[in-house]
């Protein structure tokens, strides 16, 4: 039996063939090696995002992350529901606050639900992957299975907004968190204490709508890492990974720039420094290629004497 | 849609914060702004914004109806949160952003082709159509918002980003014919609709027709 076992909410990037699918594997290969367990909440729905406003009322949003939490308790009871992605989590807390607040909301979330024969009862707890790792197993947990430290490779640690804001991970600050940091130095990479741009927006789903908007918060993401040596971004969103990452073939096309800077997932980094191979670190899944991590997977670790 | 505009316009005559207030998500905290401009400071677009968030809680105090339903600012919200938590007063003020943005549309007063506006209904109709965002098909919609020729055009532009993500196998056509999605596609769709129409008997509004209504 794992260590440790979670109800998992994946959400609709992670899936195959979606735009982070390298994020699931990389955190399915990461978790195996920490020996905790994750299953998927059976027939789980979308969140809603955080875009999805003009088209939907408030309540139908909650009813949304309800469905999900509902499920999992049927399913998979007593267990901490657990996302990877910050909006699937936002959303998530933002429905159980609202909904702990307001029994008229909560019965009102139940009598829809019930049209899809679920009951929504309150309790459920939502949590953002990187809290399991640094409160559940704490640094030294997770350092352990350090098979291949991240010699060398520097790493600015891009938190970006909705892992940081308006929840954040307890004892952490909006404006200057330290987890990512202390995870990337975890795992032997060098973080970047002075990283300017670390809580900055990216643009978000407006990358798709004001493209120009956001690939300026882009450059400026991608600008300031190299400003400080960076050899990697590394992030603990999704959108934000693929917004930073996929934007700057556009912003050097449009700007003359020569942006070429890998972005990858905390989880990533886990994943190799535990002897990943490519493959299983989700390394296969870039744009731009992030060469120095992609030599550490594929180096033999030395046997041990 | 008309009318319901009509319809407010009669029941709040000229006292658009009390209808902020009682329409809009979490528009009761309005009037706890004390116009201390960290807001608008903090704001990721906030130098592309006509009316900054600030200026918008002034503007409904003073009964600026029209010029806050039709602005282009609400929609330039990032949901970042810088706003939210920097707050002295604690308003939630993404969220008032988002419910205000909605009411301009759901009273039809929003601006015409708003980008933001635009997406937001695409993935709405995208994510409730199986349960499951479909990436690719969401993408197209974007797109093609504005026509065939400008779509195409804008899918040319973009063209080496869609190849780099086939190849890293994060974008691929295969997603036109398969749908991930819920099983129970259909028992979410009733409760969609079952909570689209508890909201409009709270709030007194005539029930939008969205794809999942029928």
């Amino acid at each position: 039996m794992a260590k440790r076992e979670y109800a998992f909410y994946p959400g609709c990037s992670s899936q195959l063939r979606g735009s982070a699918a390298n994020y699931l594997v990389s955190v399915e290969s990461m978790c195996e090696k920490l020996d905790v367990k994750m299953t998927q909440i059976p027939d789980w729905n979308c969140c809603g995002a955080s875009i999805s406003y003009a088209g939907s009322s408030e309540l139908a949003r909650h009813v949304l992350s309800a469905r999900n939490f509902a499920l999992s308790d049927k399913h998979l009871p007593g267990q901490d529901i657990v996302a990877t992605c910050a909006a699937c989590w936002l959303g998530g807390r933002e429905t159980i606050e609202k909904l702990d607040a307001s029994s008229e909301l909560m019965a009102d979330t139940n009598e829809a639900l019930k049209e899809a024969g679920l009951e929504y009862k309150p309790g459920t707890e939502i949590r953002h992957m990187v809290e399991v790792l640094v409160e559940d197993l704490g640094y030294e947990e997770l350092g352990k299975p350090v098979v291949k430290p991240l010699e060398g490779v520097k790493v600015a640690g891009y938190v970006g907004c909705q892992t940081n804001r308006p929840f954040g991970i307890a004892g952490e600050s909006f404006e200057n968190p330290m987890y990512l940091d202390k995870l990337i130095d975890t795992v032997g990479g060098e973080s970047i204490a002075k990283y300017e741009e670390k809580v900055s927006c990216c643009g978000g789903s407006l990358a798709f709508c004001e493209p120009e908007k956001a690939e300026k918060q882009i450059k400026m993401i991608v600008e300031s890492a190299y400003d400080h040596g960076a050899d990697v971004i590394c992030t603990p969103c999704p959108l934000c990974q693929a917004n930073v990452e996929v934007y700057q073939s556009e912003i050097n096309r449009k700007q003359g720039t020569k942006l070429d800077m890998p972005v990858v997932y905390y989880s990533q980094l886990l994943s190799v420094a535990y002897g990943g191979t490519l493959k299983e670190a989700g390394l296969d899944g870039h744009i731009i290629q992030p060469k120095k991590l992609q030599e550490i997977a594929v180096k033999v670790v030395p046997a041990k004497r | 849609m008309g009318d319901m505009n009509q319809q407010m316009l009669e029941k709040y005559r000229n006292n658009f914060l009390h209808e902020v207030e009682e329409k809009v998500d979490d528009g009761h905290w309005v009037k706890m702004c004390m116009q201390c401009g960290v807001c608008a400071g903090s704001c990721t677009f906030g130098p592309d914004w006509e009316h900054t968030p600030q200026k918008i809680f002034m503007m409904i105090r003073a009964g600026k109806r029209e010029e806050v339903l039709s602005s282009h600012s609400m929609w330039l919200c990032t949901s970042c949160y810088n706003c939210m938590v920097r707050c002295p007063r604690k308003l939630p003020i993404t969220h008032i952003m988002h419910g205000l943005a909605s009411y301009a549309h759901r009273l039809n007063l929003a601006p015409k082709n708003q980008p933001t506006r635009d997406f937001s209904l695409i993935f709405w109709d995208n994510c409730t159509r199986t349960g499951r965002v479909n990436e690719l098909r969401m993408t197209i919609s974007v797109y093609f918002r504005e026509g065939f020729v400008s779509g195409i055009k804008k899918m040319w532009t973009l063209r080496n980003i869609g190849r780099g993500l086939f190849f890293a196998k994060r974008l691929n056509p295969m997603e036109l014919f398969v749908n991930h999605g819920c099983k129970d596609k259909d028992g979410l769709r009733r409760a969609l609709k079952k909570a689209d129409e508890i909201e409009a008997r709270r709030r007194g509004y005539a029930v939008q027709p969205r794809g999942y209504s029928t």
